[in-house]
């Protein structure tokens, strides 16, 4: 699988990705999935400013990803998928069919969500599509960076991925 | 103050994790003055919250926004912050030396400020010693 991340980031493309990542990962290209993003160039721009040259970025709806997603993963090259909430990359999940891992990288603090660990914090509703996600037998775990432990959805819902 | 000084300009220091607190804190030890500069710390932030916070201050007349990376999140939602609105000039990379810099010439006008910030920043980047 050439698509090495599947991630999780309400930042979408910033610092820890591209650098505490991308490097390390020596990933080729992301995949940035966000409906609102994929009709914005001047958004898009923004984003592909915090990427190096020698990063693809590309820029996909729910709908274009699911289509793309097995040439993405085809690609002899290293690649990161990233979306900006769970509702989006449960959507990717379902609709492509071929997502086994989701990793949790910073779902940060919002009206109506629980703190869960240090940078997830997760509505009622989110943490049925994660447990959803995994029933379906999608690995989900949550890891900021590389150097950190990757914790069990289990452990991250029962609140034992420290805070 | 009198009616002849000029009220000097407001900007935001945003960065990773302490930054910003700390190269505000690092300001008012070198130069007994910070008040100048509003800290925004993107730990536990989203992309939404940090824009908004930007927004907050931007309304209540921040007109610099500093940053520590050009593509980190919060350049990201600086810029989506200050969009169409020319008052608002952003500086990203900077260091304690730009900080200086702009907390020492309150006399000037923002963009002045963050221009002559930014080229005092760049300045003070030295390779001294070492082998290539």
């Amino acid at each position: 699988m050439s698509i090495e991340l599947f991630r999780i980031d309400d930042r979408l493309i910033h610092g820890q990705v591209v650098v505490g990542w991308a490097q390390p990962l020596d990933v080729s290209f992301i995949v940035l999935v966000d409906d609102e993003v994929s009709q914005s160039d001047w958004e898009q721009e923004l984003y592909r400013m915090g990427v190096p040259p020698t990063v693809d970025v590309h820029f996909d709806s729910v709908e274009t990803a699911s289509a793309k997603l097995p040439g993405y993963m085809a690609d002899v090259r290293r690649g990161i998928l990233l979306t900006g909430d769970i509702d989006t990359m449960r959507r990717l999940v379902e609709k492509s069919g071929i997502v086994s891992r989701c990793n949790l990288g910073g779902i940060h603090h919002r009206s109506g969500r629980n703190q869960r660990m240090r940078y997830v914090f997760l509505s009622t509703d989110e943490e049925q599509a994660l447990r959803d996600m995994a029933a379906g037998g999608v690995e989900v775990t949550a890891q900021d960076v590389p150097a950190a432990r990757a914790v069990p959805l289990d452990d991250v819902l029962q609140g034992g991925g420290g805070k | 103050m009198t009616n002849d000084e000029v009220a000097p300009a407001r900007a935001v220091v945003a960065g990773h994790g302490l930054f910003a607190e700390g190269m505000i804190r690092a300001v008012a030890q070198i130069t007994g003055r910070s008040d100048m500069f509003i800290p925004i710390s993107n730990a536990t932030m989203s992309r939404d919250s940090l824009e908004a916070a930007m927004r907050e201050h931007i309304a209540a007349g921040a007109v610099v926004i500093f940053t520590d990376l050009p593509a980190g999140s919060c350049t990201i939602a600086a810029r989506k912050a200050m969009r169409g609105d020319d008052r608002v000039t952003l500086v990203t990379g900077v260091n304690l030396a730009g900080l200086l810099d702009f907390a020492l010439h309150g006399d000037r006008s923002a963009a002045e400020a963050a221009q002559a910030a930014a080229e005092k920043a760049r300045a003070a980047i030295a390779v001294i010693g070492g082998t290539p």
